[in-house]
C-alpha cells in the first residue's frame, strides 16, 4: 500500500546533476552531428580538389601554340607532276631561314628548326597536296610549336630560374620572343587533340585513335551483352522453375557482379587470345571482355525493370488468350524497356571507364593512324590516359588531364542521357 | 558467309510465311499466324548454319596448323618444343601473306603454298557445306508445315532454348574464369612449388634468359605482395569506414531533404569516376603533397608511398560504405526509432544505441564488400604504388600489391609458358578466391544476423 500523500518524490529532471547530464547528452548529440558534417565535407572536399586539379592542369591543353611561317614552294623543290615526292625538307629549311634573318650559323638554324614540331615537313606535304595551286608561290602555314616552347608561351616555364636548370636557354627564349614580336605566334583551339592519333610528341598527340577504339569496344560490348542480358533476365524472371539450377545461376550472376575487373582481363587473355587465337589489342576482344563485365549489371537491371511491371498487365494479356511468350515479349518487355535502357546506358558508362582488363588484353598499343577496324590493334580512351600519364614529356601532363576531362565529359553525357530518358519514359503504376 | 546465312534465312522466312498465308486463304483454320510459320522455317535454316559456321571457324585454324606441322619434314619438327612449333607456323603464315624478311627455307615456302591451297579448299568446303545444310533444312522444315501445325510452339521452344543458353552464359563465364585460372596456376605450381609461393618472403620475378645469368634466378615468394595489398587496403578502410558511416548517419538522421538531394548525387559522382582518374590524381597531387609534408616533418617518405595510394583508394570506396550503410540504417523500422525518441533519448543516443546495433549486419556486409573492392582495385595502385615488394608495414614506404604485379607481369609480349606469366595467373587465382570468399562472408553475415522485422 503506497502512501499517496507522503513526501513528494524529488523531480530528478530539474536537479543540478540532471541538468548537467542533459547538457552532456546534448553536447554528444552536437558532436555526432559535427562528425557527420565533417565527414561529408571531407568527402566532397576531396571530390572538389580532384576536379579542381584536373581542370587547372588540363585547360591549357585545349589550346596549342602555333607559329605562322611562310614557306616558298619553289618548283625546283617540288615537282608539279609528283607533288608528293617533293623535297619538303629543303622547303622547310628555306622557310625557317627566312624567319629570323640575322640567325645564320648552323647551330642557330638547327635551334630554330627545333622550335617547330618534328613533323613539319609532313604537314607541308599534306598542305601542298591539298592545294597544288601553291606550287611556284608562297605557302603561309601555321605549324604547331615544339613542346618546350608551347610550355614557355603558356607560362609554365619560369623565366627566373637559372639558365642551366631551365629547359630553354636564354638565347632560345630571346629568339622565341622575337617571333612573338613579329606577331607570328598564336594559340588557337587545339583541334588536334581530338583529330590526331597518338604520337611521341605532345604537341601533335591526339585522342582520335583512342576514341575510335573505345567506340568500337563499347559497340561490341553493347551488341553482345544487351541481347544476352535481356534474354537471361527474362528467363530468370518469368520462365525459370524455382529449383536448384536456377539458384545456382542467380548466385553466379551476383558473384560475377563483384569480381574484380582484372580477373576478367585474365580470362580474356587466357581464353580469347590464347585459346581462340583472336588478335591482341583488337577492339573485338576488348568488347567481349567488357561485355562479360556488363552482363551482370544488365541482368540485374532488367530483372528489376520486369519486376516493376504490375501483374494486371500480364493477367490482361493472358485473358485475351496470349501464350506465355507473347505476354512477355509483346506486353511486359515493351513496358519494362525504359528502365532497361536507363540501366544499360549506366552499365555502358561504367564499361567506358574500365582500364585494367583492357590493359591485360593489350589495348594499349602505340598506334599512329586512327583508321582501324574491329580486328586491328588499337587503344582505348582510359588506356590512352594511362599511357600518357607515364610519358616523360612535360606537355603530356596537361594533355593527360585534358584527356581525363574528355572521358569525364563522355561519362557525364551518357549519365545525363540516362537520367533524361528515365524522367521522360518512366511510368509509375 | 554471314550475309549468305542471313540472306537464305530471310528467303526461308518468306517461303514459310507465304505458305502460312496460303493456309489461311485455303482452309482458314490455322493454329499460328503466318509470321510464325515463316519464323519456324527461318530458325531451322539459320541456327544450324550459324552453329556450323562458328564451330568450323573455331577449329579451322588449329586443324590446318596440325596438318601443316605434319606435312613438314621430320628434320624440322622432331623433338621441337611447342614454342618452336608456333614459330614455324607463324613463319609459314607470314610467308604465305607475303611478309618475307629473309630468304625462307624451301620447306617453308612449300608449306606456305600448301597453306594457301588448303585455305582456298577450306573456304570452298565451308561454303558448300553451309549451303547444303541450309537447303536441306529448308526442305525439311517446309515439308512439316501444314494448316494445323503448331508453328508458334516450335518458335517459342526455340526462343526458350535461346534464353536458357543466355542464362548459362553467366555460369559459363564463372566456370571459364575458374578453369582458366586453375589451369595456368597449375602449370605455374609445377614450376614453382606452392610452399615457396605462399610462404616465401622474396618476390623477384625474373627469369634467366640464358643459363648462368647472374641475377636471373627468380624468387616467387608472394608474402610481401600479399602484405603490400593488406597495407594499402587497411589504409583505405581506415579512411573510408568512419567517413562513410558518419556520412550515412548524418544523411539518414540529421540532414534536411534539400541537403540530402544535393549530397547523395555528389557521392554517387565519387563512385562513378573511373579509377584511372583517381590514379592520375594520386600521382599528380596526392603523392607530391605527402612527400612535401614528409619533408617538412623530416620523415623519410618514398615518392610512391602506400599512404598516397591508400588515401586515394579510401576516397574511392567512401560511396560504397556510405550508400550501403544508408540502406541498412533505413531498413530499421521507424517504430524502433520513434520508441527510442519517445523514451527521451537524443538523436545521437538513438543512433548509437538503437539504430546502429540493429543495422550492424548490413553495415558489416557493406564494409566487407568495400574491402573486397579495395583488394581488387588495380589502376590506382598501378599508377601510385611501387613495383618493389618489401616486407614493411610503414605506410610511408613503397609497397606493391597483387594487382600491380599481375599487370606488370602481363604487359608486353611475354611468352605464355614462362614462370613470369604463369605467376600472374597464380596471383589472379588467389585474388579471385579471396574476393569471392569476402563476398560470400558478407552475404552470409547479412542474411544470418539481419533482424526480421514485420
Amino acid at each position: 500500500m503506497t502512501d499517496a500523500t507522503a513526501t513528494p518524490t524529488p523531480h530528478y529532471a530539474s536537479s543540478e546533476a540532471a541538468a548537467a547530464r542533459r547538457r552532456k547528452r546534448y553536447a554528444a548529440d552536437r558532436r555526432l552531428r559535427l562528425y557527420g558534417i565533417t565527414a561529408i565535407v571531407f568527402a566532397l572536399g576531396l571530390l572538389g580538389i580532384l576536379i579542381a586539379t584536373l581542370v587547372s592542369s588540363g585547360y591549357l591543353a585545349f589550346t596549342q601554340t602555333h607559329v605562322r611561317v611562310d614557306f616558298p614552294i619553289s618548283t625546283e623543290n617540288v615537282d608539279l607532276e609528283k607533288p608528293d615526292k617533293g623535297n619538303y625538307r629543303a622547303v622547310m629549311r628555306e622557310g625557317i631561314s627566312a624567319l629570323l634573318p640575322e640567325a645564320t650559323s648552323p647551330a642557330a638554324l638547327r635551334s630554330i628548326t627545333e622550335m617547330l614540331t618534328n613533323n613539319t615537313q609532313f604537314f607541308l606535304r599534306d598542305a601542298v597536296l591539298r592545294d597544288p595551286e601553291v606550287i611556284g608561290g608562297n605557302l603561309s602555314l601555321k605549324v604547331p610549336v615544339a613542346d618546350p616552347y608551347d610550355q614557355l608561351y603558356k607560362g609554365l616555364i619560369d623565366r627566373d630560374t637559372p639558365e642551366d636548370r631551365r629547359r630553354l636557354s636564354d638565347e632560345e627564349i630571346a629568339r622565341f620572343d622575337a617571333l612573338v614580336e613579329q606577331g607570328r605566334i598564336s594559340r588557337p583551339f587545339n583541334a588536334g587533340l581530338f583529330l590526331n592519333a597518338d604520337s611521341r610528341f605532345p604537341e601533335i598527340a591526339g585522342l582520335a585513335g583512342a576514341i575510335v577504339g573505345s567506340f568500337y569496344a563499347l559497340l561490341v560490348c553493347f551488341l553482345i551483352s544487351f541481347p544476352i542480358g535481356i534474354a537471361a533476365a527474362i528467363y530468370l524472371e518469368e520462365f525459370a522453375p524455382k529449383n536448384r539450377a536456377t539458384d545456382v545461376i542467380e548466385v553466379n550472376i551476383n558473384n560475377l557482379a563483384a569480381v574484380p575487373s582484372i580477373v576478367f582481363g585474365l580470362l580474356g587473355l587466357a581464353v580469347f587470345i590464347q585459346i581462340f587465337g583472336l588478335p591482341r589489342s583488337a577492339p573485338l576482344v576488348g568488347g567481349m571482355v567488357l561485355a562479360l563485365m556488363t552482363l551482370p549489371t544488365i541482368i540485374i537491371v532488367t530483372r528489376n525493370a520486369i519486376k516493376a511491371v504490375p501483374p494486371s498487365i500480364r493477367e490482361a494479356a493472358y485473358g485475351v488468350g496470349a501464350s506465355k511468350h507473347q505476354v512477355t515479349m509483346h506486353h511486359v518487355l515493351p513496358l519494362a524497356l525504359p528502365g532497361i535502357l536507363t540501366g544499360t546506358i549506366i552499365g555502358l558508362a561504367q564499361a567506358l571507364g574500365e582500364t585494367a582488363p583492357l590493359l591485360l588484353i593489350g589495348m594499349n598499343a602505340f598506334i599512329t593512324s586512327p583508321q582501324g577496324g574491329l580486328m586491328d590493334a588499337s587503344t582505348a580512351l582510359p588506356t590512352q590516359i594511362f599511357i600518357w600519364a607515364d610519358s616523360p614529356e612535360r606537355g603530356f601532363v596537361s594533355r593527360t588531364s585534358a584527356a581525363i576531362l574528355v572521358l569525364l565529359g563522355f561519362l557525364i553525357c551518357m549519365n545525363a542521357i540516362a537520367i533524361f530518358l528515365r524522367q521522360r519514359l518512366e511510368r509509375t503504376w | 558467309m554471314l550475309l549468305t546465312i542471313l540472306g537464305l534465312s530471310l528467303v526461308a522466312f518468306w517461303v514459310g510465311r507465304s505458305a502460312g498465308n496460303r493456309f489461311v486463304a485455303t482452309t482458314g483454320q490455322v493454329h499460328s499466324l503466318p509470321g510464325y510459320h515463316g519464323a519456324f522455317v527461318a530458325i531451322w535454316v539459320g541456327i544450324p548454319a550459324l552453329i556450323l559456321l562458328l564451330l568450323w571457324l573455331l577449329f579451322q585454324g588449329s586443324v590446318i596448323d596440325g596438318l601443316l606441322l605434319r606435312s613438314l619434314p621430320d628434320a624440322l619438327t622432331e623433338g621441337a618444343s611447342a614454342a618452336r612449333h608456333n614459330l614455324l607456323i607463324s613463319e609459314i603464315r607470314n610467308v604465305a601473306a607475303g611478309l618475307i624478311f629473309a630468304e625462307p627455307a624451301p620447306e617453308i615456302t612449300a608449306a606456305a603454298e600448301r597453306l594457301q591451297r588448303w585455305g582456298g579448299i577450306a573456304r570452298i568446303a565451308l561454303a558448300v557445306c553451309l549451303v547444303s545444310v541450309m537447303l536441306l533444312a529448308l526442305f525439311l522444315a517446309r515439308a512439316r508445315l501444314a494448316p494445323r501445325f503448331r508453328a508458334r510452339n516450335g518458335v517459342e521452344t526455340a526462343l526458350s532454348m535461346f534464353m536458357i543458353f543466355c542464362s548459362i552464359v553467366a555460369v559459363l563465364t564463372t566456370v571459364g574464369i575458374i578453369v582458366s585460372l586453375l589451369f595456368e596456376a597449375w602449370a605455374f605450381f609445377r614450376l614453382v612449388p606452392p610452399a615457396d609461393f605462399f610462404f616465401g618472403l622474396n618476390w623477384e620475378p625474373q627469369i634467366a634468359i640464358r643459363p648462368g645469368q647472374i641475377a636471373g634466378a627468380g624468387a616467387f615468394g608472394a608474402v610481401p605482395v600479399f602484405l603490400g595489398t593488406l597495407v594499402i587496403a587497411t589504409i583505405a578502410m581506415i579512411i573510408a569506414t568512419p567517413t562513410g558511416i558518419f556520412t550515412a548517419i548524418y544523411l539518414v538522421e540529421y540532414a534536411s531533404d534539400r541537403v540530402r538531394n544535393v549530397v547523395k548525387p555528389m557521392l554517387e559522382i565519387l563512385a562513378g569516376v573511373p579509377t584511372v582518374v583517381y590514379g592520375f590524381f594520386a600521382v599528380l597531387t596526392v603523392a607530391p603533397a605527402i612527400r612535401d609534408a614528409g619533408g617538412l616533418l623530416g620523415v623519410a617518405t618514398s615518392p610512391n608511398s602506400a599512404l598516397a595510394a591508400g588515401l586515394v583508394m579510401g576516397i574511392m570506396i567512401i560511396p560504397f560504405i556510405s550508400s550501403l550503410s544508408d540502406d541498412a540504417l533505413r531498413a530499421v523500422p521507424r517504430s524502433m526509432r520513434d520508441g527510442s525518441l519517445a523514451m527521451g533519448a537524443t538523436q545521437a543516443e538513438t543512433i548509437t544505441r538503437v539504430l546502429l546495433p540493429a543495422a550492424l549486419p548490413g553495415i558489416m556486409g557493406g564494409v566487407l564488400l568495400a574491402l573486397s573492392r579495395a583488394i581488387g582495385e588495380t589502376m590506382i595502385v598501378v599508377m601510385a604504388a611501387g613495383l618493389i615488394a618489401s616486407m614493411t608495414v610503414n605506410p610511408l614506404d613503397s609497397v606493391t600489391t597483387v594487382t600491380v604485379q599481375i599487370v606488370t607481369l602481363l604487359i608486353g609480349d611475354t611468352a605464355f609458358d614462362s614462370p613470369k606469366t604463369l605467376a600472374a595467373f597464380a596471383l589472379g587465382l588467389v585474388l579471385f578466391l579471396v574476393t569471392l570468399g569476402l563476398n560470400i562472408i558478407a552475404i552470409t553475415i547479412v542474411r544470418r544476423y539481419r533482424e526480421q522485422y514485420e
